[in-house]
């Protein structure tokens, strides 16, 4: 279940982000760390120091790319230049598997530089599994897209958020990125309930799951990533985990970023449910577990 | 609304500019709305829950954009900040965001038409504008030699071998600047070499955002500089108005004849101090490998 063909049969275990400001912790420590997922327009440039730490890196990590401008729920065409380097670049990793949020962000050559939500319409199905469709071929590793955070809701959706994922994973016929902390966060600011949606998605898609922390205002939640990760969101990672089995596990932490040992002590907690699950798979007579 | 035309009135609301308390704006300021109550505009696609109306719903996208924005303009300015002021800094950063949003799928080249805007635009930096445009020369020139590629370097030994009159190429992440002020001065005391990484988090970072630098101050010199970058660093080397010459020149496709007749017109410098200039000067490029051969060379030059 856990390595499946939208991870191309990885299980890499626990992971987290590369950032800048562990570099000189990583290289002189050599942490156990299972895997690096990179952002992937962070690298996408000619040249410099970024390329090279990245070069560094996966000499002793393995990386996995996950981006945050491919904008598969843009009405437009993709920009054939980012199209370009972002090959590039898989070529440069060898990443096994690409991951970007199931959003929009851009419009008439504009850039929002964030994660807007879409409209759960079937006009917007069509048109995200369309492009995820043409991204997967260019780029010709699978993509697992990820369901974001939103703070607002269209009055044309028709239908919810996970009805709408997974549409358009069928019609894409691609992986998920299931990130249970956004679907936390969607869950209080849009009053549904998260078990429901963990529930509702295919198993056999996850192709990875993120975890991560937020700041919670008096009216809404936001999605920051400079907290640890909350006990609610933990059990939706395990009913993820229940579920999906043993799946690559991501913690995200992008702002206050704490010390290295920090950072992977939080994602370690992940192993806890990981390793059961891993043990069940592994046992033959576990078949038709609850799923 | 199809898809299309609900992203595009979505955008217009998020990208138009927050009020002075940071706050969407309660009407439409850009026209598009005829002036228009935002509630009402907002109203028509996006639906209110038990704890936010509409209005406050997107307001949340709005701010996030110009935070993101902010963040990364301040990032790649901060001599510019110090150099005009803070207040002055805010608006002119609002200003050009407004003028020139991102039409990149990286924020890398956010600053990319900064310098062409202010020219346009020199009473956003008031009595300083030609120390500001100076500083923003160098800012900018540093982000592209951060990063912009590098092709393999010719040795001193291959560049002889090219013959007497070789067209050459200067490696695209050596920037050339001819500024009025040692800008550079100024921004080595002060530019933090922290660079942006793009993330999913959209809260606004607190760090750095208000600190104040206090700007050297600078008397006006002609100054020629390159910035390039060795092992993977960014380095400052400052210039000779002819070696620039030569070096622009270069860049251009001139051959190395036309470059040194450049460089020299109106010299009065002997003959044999300018071949041991040009000989120094080669000695120290081939040694910071800034010199490669041609894409596309020109036939019989």
């Amino acid at each position: 279940m856990s390595a499946n063909r939208f991870n191309a049969y990885q299980n890499h275990g626990v992971g987290i982000g590369l950032r800048i400001p562990h570099y000189d912790h990583i290289f002189a420590h050599q942490p156990a760390v299972d895997w690096f997922e990179i952002i992937s327009e962070n690298y996408m440039i000619d040249g410099g120091r970024p390329l090279h730490m990245l070069d560094r890196i996966m000499e002793h990590y393995k990386v996995v790319q996950h981006g945050v401008s491919m904008y598969f729920g843009s009405a437009q065409p993709p920009d054939r230049e980012h199209l370009r380097r972002l090959k590039s670049l898989v070529q440069r990793t060898k990443t096994p598997w690409l991951s970007d949020h199931l959003c929009w962000g851009s419009i008439d050559g504009t850039y929002s530089h964030d994660l807007l939500p879409l409209p759960y319409t079937w006009e917007a199905v069509a048109k995200t599994a369309a492009r995820i469709r043409e991204v997967q071929d260019f780029v010709e590793v699978p993509v697992a897209v990820e369901n974001v955070s939103s703070y607002a809701e269209f009055l044309d959706s028709e239908m919810t958020e996970w009805e709408f994922l997974n549409e358009v994973v069928e019609r894409a016929d691609c992986g998920i990125l299931l990130d249970v902390n956004n679907i936390y966060v969607s869950s209080v600011n849009h009053d549904f309930a998260p078990m429901d949606y963990v529930n509702a998605i295919p198993a056999e898609r996850v192709a990875q799951i993120h975890i991560a922390g937020h700041t919670r205002y008096e009216k809404y939640i936001l999605d920051t990533h400079d907290h640890p990760v909350i006990d609610p969101v933990w059990q939706l990672y395990a009913r993820a985990v229940e579920r999906c089995g043993p799946t690559p596990t991501l913690l995200e932490w992008d702002d206050r970023i704490p010390s290295f040992e920090e950072v992977w002590a939080e994602a370690r907690k992940a192993e806890k449910y990981l390793t059961p699950a891993k043990s069940a798979a592994e046992e033959p007579q576990l078949t038709g577990a609850a799923r | 609304m199809n898809l299309e035309e609900l992203q595009r009135t979505m955008a217009a609301a998020v990208m138009q500019p927050l009020t002075d308390e940071e706050e969407m704006q309660p009407r439409d300021t850009t026209g598009r709305w005829q002036g228009r109550p935002m509630d009402e505009v907002v109203g028509q696609f996006i639906a209110p829950n038990s704890r936010l109306t509409a209005f406050e719903r997107l307001e949340i996208y709005n701010r996030q954009y110009w935070f993101r924005l902010q963040t990364a303009f301040h990032e790649d300015f901060p001599a510019l900040r110090a150099v005009v002021g803070p207040e002055r800094f805010e608006a002119l950063m609002n200003a050009y965001l407004t003028a020139h949003p991102s039409r990149s799928f990286t924020l890398r080249n956010l600053g990319s038409n900064l310098l062409d805007w202010l020219f346009q635009n020199p009473h956003f930096a008031g009595r300083k504008i030609k120390l500001a445009l100076d500083v923003v020369r160098v800012e900018w020139a540093c982000i592209e030699a951060f990063d912009n590629s590098e092709f393999a370097p010719l040795n001193i030994e291959e560049i002889a071998a090219l013959g007497a009159n070789p067209q050459l190429a200067l490696q695209p992440y050596v920037q050339l600047l001819a500024l009025d002020y040692p800008a550079d001065d100024l921004v080595l005391d002060m530019h933090r070499r922290q660079r942006r990484e793009s993330s999913e988090a959209g809260a606004r970072p607190e760090a750095d955002q208000d600190e104040d630098f206090t700007p050297l101050r600078l008397r006006k010199h002609a100054t020629w500089l390159a910035i390039h970058r060795v092992d993977y660093s960014l380095y400052y080397k400052r210039l000779t108005q002819p070696e620039y010459r030569t070096l622009t020149g270069l860049r251009a496709g001139l051959t190395l004849a036309e470059a040194l007749e450049s460089a020299f017109a109106g010299s009065r410098l002997n003959v044999a101090s300018q071949v041991r200039q040009v000989q120094q000067w080669f000695a120290t490029w081939a040694q910071l490998s800034w010199l490669c051969a041609p894409a596309n060379p020109s036939v019989g030059q």
